[in-house]
């Protein structure tokens, strides 16, 4: 895949070192003079200077064969236009980085994928701490499904059962059974679960609170 | 009509000072209060401090009731990603935007916001100017 690569800060570095381990042809755009010279010596992939919000710039980077383009600035308002520009002119999926959380819906709105900004992860790590958060959102899928996290307790009316006799809503599944122990697992139809086991579940919006009631129980600890 | 005005830099002071002269209600917003000061003291409107860029303070200067928003700070990405903040989550009617970067305001045009490039139409009538060919006399 050609890749374009949006703003070379500590994202797009990374970034930009992976996607050529996994052999794809990747170019770095960054607006800093310095900081392209510092990238070109640094990464083995191409470093364009330009300001990637300028069409020209695009069009220099080879927009019209880009696979992807993704606009990894720290400002959000730089990554939307980055990804109209690249829309406009060429073919490319375009995801972009979302530094303000509260941003995300207007990508969505201009159908622009996005990916959980370092705020909200940090914000969910946060979560992840807390005793009471047993429904953990992970991630959102473009097909409008969600992958969510699950935390069975001792008072969770599944625990003890396998896998086949839980019962899901429809277009939910039961991916991945984490022990507590942090060894994961592929789950069949027997397999048991137990307290203290993390579910990674793929499920609708609309049914996280049927899977929680289902997998977690109520919060009045109900005897299983 | 009820109008948001997006920076009060001399062009925004200037059109809410316009817009109010003649009746309408004016909230003009700034990330900085010391901006208002371009403002005539007659000025009639509401002055808010925040960020158009955020959804929050727009709602707070009432973009849901508006019937027009205006982006004029100097960053033609902010203008244009406040604009469709206006456009697409609060369905304001009008969106009018300055995009210095002509190019960008003619792509712009093209994905719905009404755009005006002060660099394209200042470089005709200066041209205009100079070779006499333009009604525009300074």
């Amino acid at each position: 895949m050609y890749i374009i690569i949006a703003g070379g800060g500590k994202v797009g570095y990374y970034l930009a070192e992976e996607l050529l381990r996994s052999k794809n042809e990747v170019l770095v755009i960054e607006i800093d003079p310095q900081r392209a010279a510092m990238l070109s010596e640094q990464l083995a992939g191409d470093v364009l200077h330009g300001d990637a919000c300028e069409a020209a710039t695009l069009d220099a980077a080879g927009i019209s064969r880009a696979d992807l383009v993704a606009a990894v600035t720290g400002d959000d308002e730089d990554n939307l236009v980055i990804c109209e520009i690249a829309r406009l002119k060429g073919n490319a999926r375009t995801i972009a980085r979302v530094n303000n959380p509260r941003n995300e819906e207007l990508f969505k709105r201009r159908g622009i994928e996005t990916t959980i900004s370092a705020t909200q992860a940090i914000l969910s790590q946060i979560e992840q701490e807390l005793p009471v958060a047993e429904v953990i959102p992970l991630l959102q899928l473009s097909s409008g499904l969600q992958l969510i996290e699950l935390r069975l307790s001792e008072r969770s009316p599944v625990v003890g059962r396998s896998v086949r006799e839980v019962l899901l809503p429809p277009e939910s599944l039961i991916c991945l059974v984490v022990d507590p122990g942090g060894v994961p697992r592929i789950p069949s139809g027997d397999t048991r679960l137990n307290a203290g086991d993390a579910l990674v579940v793929v499920t609708r919006a609309e049914s996280i609170e049927m899977l929680r009631e289902a997998v977690v129980g109520t919060a009045h600890g109900m005897d299983t | 009509m009820k109008v948001i005005i997006m920076g009060c830099g001399r062009l925004g002071a200037q059109i809410a000072a316009e817009l109010d002269r003649r009746g309408h209600d004016v909230t003009i917003i700034d990330v900085n209060n010391a901006a208002f000061r371009r403002l005539p003291s007659t000025f009639g409107g509401t002055k808010a401090v925040g960020n158009g860029m955020d959804s929050e303070t727009l709602r707070r200067a009432g973009i849901e009731s508006a019937d027009a928003f205006i982006a004029v700070t100097q960053g033609d990405n902010r203008n244009y990603f406040a604009s469709q903040l206006a456009r697409e989550v609060f369905g304001v009617r009008r969106v009018l935007c300055r995009i210095y970067d002509p190019q960008r305001a003619e792509l712009f045009r093209s994905l719905g916001i009404e755009t005006y490039s002060p660099t394209s139409v200042g470089a005709e009538i200066m041209v205009g100017m100079l070779l006499g060919e333009g009604g525009a006399q300074g």
